[in-house]
């Protein structure tokens, strides 16, 4: 019996945790004018953490907090990339929430929080774990939507976010319930070696039904179609960055949510799951690419975008093996880096009173900035699977997970529907280089933004040239975690 | 090798990195510069390739100047490069013709011009690659990435409906991709994890899962020759691209979807092309007789040389399909003599354009008055693409004529009525525009070629009549190679039983 508790594997949230009191605090005392000092701290916040989770990244799982929480290979990797997508959202922010008032201590404090749930989830190796940190993270982006407290939109969004995440969360916390009904326990290793080995008489019927709603909270989380609905409308309406924050950093927590309940616990019955994830993959494939064609608003546009690429993400979940789930968490990163570098640049391309979030606002951009059209070009070829960006990858290590399968068929499918994908980011290149521009305002690009987005950019090209290392890491928290 | 030199990665690499350095050349003030930068690395990318063919070896079997890096071996994809004759050519070809396409776009293209240049030289570098790629994914890659120069190239500089042309010219050659890559990924995971082609040629597949690889593969490549009934996107990517784009697109870039079928197609599937023969033999003989006839009915000029090229590239698919050494070496020869002559017509037509700025065949007439030089290189290249002997055209068309006369009589008969349908639409092209009395008063106005023109179309005269006069040092190049492919294509890869 172990008396003394490790707290190490958790230092990364402990830090987190504490300087988000730091923080709320020492906001207090910061003026308008100094608020950058908020910012910095945030981002000096999410740099330690970095270090700190970093530093503590290899060896095996251990389990500390009596076995609910975990520190293994899969929870280190993702919140490596948690901070780093959370701190480009931050900083592609800044312009943008300064000037819609909106560059506050509460935006700080509830960002980290969000952070934290995402950790927390992550890191979850207890139901009770994983839903803790989804309800954190979930509370403080429902403020975060209506920080906007004035804007119709924004708020509309925030109250369809709460109340369909709000079911969604009963029906994952129902098929917990049944979970721990057929088998006794909360703990997700303990529940996985008993649906292996014990799993008999009414159990069964238990189980399925368990599983299948906690399916529901998963397919919510993550936007697959059917329960899709909210993602374009809170998209749509929720300010930028926000819009940014949710669709970015957020994927990670989503995708571990997957491995933590799906993978981790409920292995055991692949064979069921795998049967309606072929559905809501290849459902939320069709829908997302062909409604994104008729979208005339940039963010809906990419919102349904997202629903698509989630279809691929759970085309490499459902392969049910660690090859397909390597090829899936890649996928995951990809789209994220991809997913950055669009809603960053509509965020560059906003300013004061003018919100770039029509489609047409993007038009003849090669003529006004020809470095941030290209930038914009090489993030569109990659969301479309386009060699030689990175993108294209994303989209062949899932495809041959898929086919190693066995599903010929569905790998078909998926490419079909990529290609009507292509056409709507195409259009975008097609504005930005082909039309004339509709706006000459100078477009106004902080160098720090200026940089990033460069960055950004460049790393559809270089990822897209070696994408070798990137895919070692995912293989490595993939294998050394399941 | 040239002083330790990767030779093929240099040929790669070359003109990408000078397409680069064009694009950081700046704005339209600076066009000069970039446009002498583009003339440096076009030129300097062709002239790499000399040492490819200089110290090429006829009579060695497999790949030369092979180059073999691992690049990304979760996927056991590796940068592997190697060439045989039939590679060889192609790579010559194309950076051959960057040359011109640059010197061709130098006073016609005012706009964005470091872009244009960049464009340009992207596509040679990554075209090389695709020819030179022995790994299936390397290939892809490349094969895709030349869909996105090219897209901008038609619609940024094209003509008024470049738009419409430039999404159906990416679409259709994408939704023929995908299936392919589906496929390759298919053989990655029979094969047991390898992407290299070789492993490929020697995997044994049953007939379907052979029928079905050859489908997948003939979606991309078909699309991309383009094969009748597929080729509905090249008449309007023609029309709508600029002067230089055409002449890429058609003297190379399709050129891709024959050495498609060559590379991977044919000894891949092997008994699926056999099986599949009398539909390919269908569709090459349609495009040949039925595109023949719809070249001879068009009012645009470009439109009529973009269904000629359809109508050659099924000459090319006739070749392949029928089996025996003498189809395959004229269809290949006739994918290199079809990029001197259709890269020289659109080059004509991009002449006359850039002074009455028109392609309607009923606004011309008479420019022998006008233009005698421009005339008689004009008259040369129509003849080429009818297929006078002494021509490039005469040899390849000849020597599929012949492979057809070995295969089948009347197959002969279908293919050799080329001669009349391509005199047809040519001659009379060439009658209407060139001969009579000046047409109207714009036509007056013409001037004949200057120097830059004259060296483009003068370059592209002496390589018709070489290849078409003494066709040896291109064809002797392919004798090994499309004797060993018809080694591999005659070999069964069924299961045994």
């Amino acid at each position: 019996m172990q008396y003394i508790m490790p707290l190490w594997p958790a230092y990364s949230e402990l830090f987190l945790l504490g300087m988000v009191c730091v923080i709320l605090i020492a906001d207090l005392f910061v003026s308008d004018d100094n608020r950058i000092v908020t910012y910095a701290l945030t981002q000096l916040t999410l740099l330690g953490c970095f270090l700190i989770t970093l530093s503590t990244l290899a060896g095996p799982p251990v389990h500390t907090f009596s076995g609910m929480f975990v520190a293994d290979a899969l929870a280190g990797v993702l919140k490596l990339t948690v901070y780093i997508g959370m701190a480009m959202t931050l900083a592609y922010s800044r312009a943008y929430l300064a000037a819609r008032g909106m560059f506050r201590g509460e935006f700080f404090a509830l960002s980290l929080f969000a952070t934290l749930g995402m950790m927390v989830m992550i890191s979850a190796s207890n139901l009770l774990t994983v839903f803790l940190g989804l309800e954190l993270m979930n509370l403080s982006l429902y403020s975060l939507v209506a920080l906007l407290r004035d804007s119709r939109p924004a708020t509309e969004a925030a109250m369809k976010y709460f109340v369909l995440s709000a079911i969604a969360s009963g029906m994952l916390l129902y098929g917990m319930s049944m979970l721990y009904g057929a088998t006794g326990t909360l703990d997700i290793a303990q529940i996985a070696t008993h649906i292996v080995h014990g799993g008999s008489g009414g159990g069964e019927a238990a189980l399925v039904l368990g599983l299948i709603f906690v399916i529901a909270g998963l397919g919510f989380e993550i936007g697959a179609v059917p329960f899709h609905m909210w993602i374009p409308d809170v998209y749509h309406g929720a300010p930028t960055s926000i819009t940014l924050l949710l669709s970015s950093p957020v994927k990670f927590a989503s995708f571990a949510f997957f491995m933590r309940l799906l993978v981790q616990c409920l292995q055991g019955m692949v064979v069921d799951w795998q049967l309606i994830l072929i559905i809501l993959s290849v459902l939320s494939l069709a829908v997302g690419n062909i409604v994104a064609i008729a979208q005339t608003n940039i963010k809906r546009m990419l919102a349904y975008s997202t629903i698509s690429h989630m279809g691929f993400v759970l085309l490499g979940i459902l392969a049910g093996d660690s090859n397909g789930y390597g090829a899936a968490m890649f996928y995951v990163v990809v789209y994220v880096l991809m997913n950055l570098g669009a809603f960053g640049m509509v965020l560059l391309l906003s300013r004061s009173g003018f919100e770039a979030d029509q489609i047409d606002d993007f038009k003849g951009l090669n003529q006004r900035s020809p470095w941030l059209a290209f930038m914009m070009l090489l993030v569109m070829f990659a969301m479309a699977g386009v060699p030689p960006t990175v993108g294209f990858y994303a989209k062949l290590s899932v495809l041959e997970a898929v086919l190693n399968a066995g599903y010929v068929w569905l790998a078909v499918v998926a490419v079909i529907f990529a290609l009507i994908g292509a056409f709507y980011y195409l259009r975008i290149v097609k504005l930005m280089y082909f039309d004339a521009p509709q706006d000459d305002a100078p477009i106004i690009v902080h160098p720090d933004a200026q940089v990033l987005i460069s960055a950004n950019g460049l790393a559809m090209l270089l990822l897209g040239i070696l994408p070798q290392p990137l895919l070692v890491v995912c293989t490595y928290a993939i294998q050394y975690s399941l | 090798m040239i002083f330790g030199l990767p030779l093929l990665s240099v040929a790669i690499w070359v003109p990408i990195v000078f397409g680069v350095l064009v694009l950081f050349s700046g704005s339209d003030r600076n066009a000069g510069a970039a446009r002498v930068i583009a003339l440096v690395g076009a030129v300097l990318g062709f002239v790499v390739t000399i040492p490819l063919y200089t110290q090429f070896s006829l009579h060695q079997h497999g790949m030369q100047f092979v180059e073999f890096t691992p690049w990304i071996q979760t996927f056991n994809i590796n940068y592997h490069l190697g060439i045989d004759g039939l590679s060889l050519l192609l790579i010559l070809l194309n950076s051959f013709t960057t040359i011109l396409v640059v010197i061709a776009g130098w006073k016609v293209i005012q706009s964005r011009v470091a872009q244009y240049m960049a464009s340009f030289l992207f596509l040679s570098g990554l075209m090389n690659g695709a020819f030179s790629a022995l790994d299936a994914i390397l290939f892809y890659v490349f094969f895709e990435a030349t869909l996105i120069p090219m897209f901008i190239i038609i619609g940024v500089w094209g003509g008024p409906n470049r738009i419409y042309s430039a999404l159906k010219f990416f679409l259709y050659t994408f939704f023929g991709s995908v299936l392919f890559l589906v496929a390759l990924i298919y053989l990655y995971v029979v094969s047991g994890g390898s992407f290299a082609l070789y492993t490929y040629y020697h995997l044994p597949l049953s007939l379907t899962a052979q029928i079905l690889i050859f489908l997948a593969f003939m979606s991309a490549f078909a699309v991309k020759l383009p094969m009748w009934p597929v080729h509905t996107w090249l008449p309007d990517a023609h029309v709508e691209a600029p002067t230089g784009g055409s002449v890429v697109l058609a003297a190379v870039m399709l050129k891709l979807g024959g050495y498609g079928f060559l590379r991977l197609s044919l000894p891949i599937a092997p008994d699926a092309s056999h099986y599949l023969s009398p539909l390919m033999i269908t569709l090459s003989l349609i495009a040949i007789v039925y595109i023949g006839l719809v070249a001879l009915v068009q009012s645009d000029m470009k439109k009529l040389i973009a269904y000629s090229s359809v109508a050659h590239m099924g000459f090319v698919t006739l070749g392949y399909f029928i089996f025996n050494a003498h189809g395959m070496e004229g269809a290949i020869i006739q994918m290199i003599s079809h990029g001197f002559i259709s890269g020289a017509l659109f080059l004509c037509i991009g002449v006359m354009y850039d002074r009455l700025h028109t392609r309607q065949i009923s606004d011309y007439g008479g420019l022998i008055n006008r233009m005698p030089v421009f005339a008689t290189l004009f008259m040369l290249f129509a003849m080429a693409n009818c297929g006078l002997p002494g021509t490039s055209g005469f040899v390849g068309e000849f020597l599929v004529v012949m492979g057809s006369m070995k295969h089948s009589f009347w197959v002969a008969v279908a293919a050799a009525s080329t001669l009349i349908w391509a005199a047809g639409y040519s001659l009379w092209l060439y009658k209407r525009v060139v001969f009579g009395a000046v047409g109207n008063a714009r036509v007056e106005t013409m001037a004949d070629l200057n120097l830059r023109e004259f060296i483009v179309l003068g370059l592209l005269a002496v390589a018709v009549l070489a290849l078409g006069v003494y066709p040896d040092p291109f064809a002797a190049v392919l004798h090994t190679p499309v004797h060993d492919l018809l080694a591999l294509v005659s070999q069964s890869k069924l299961p045994v039983q």
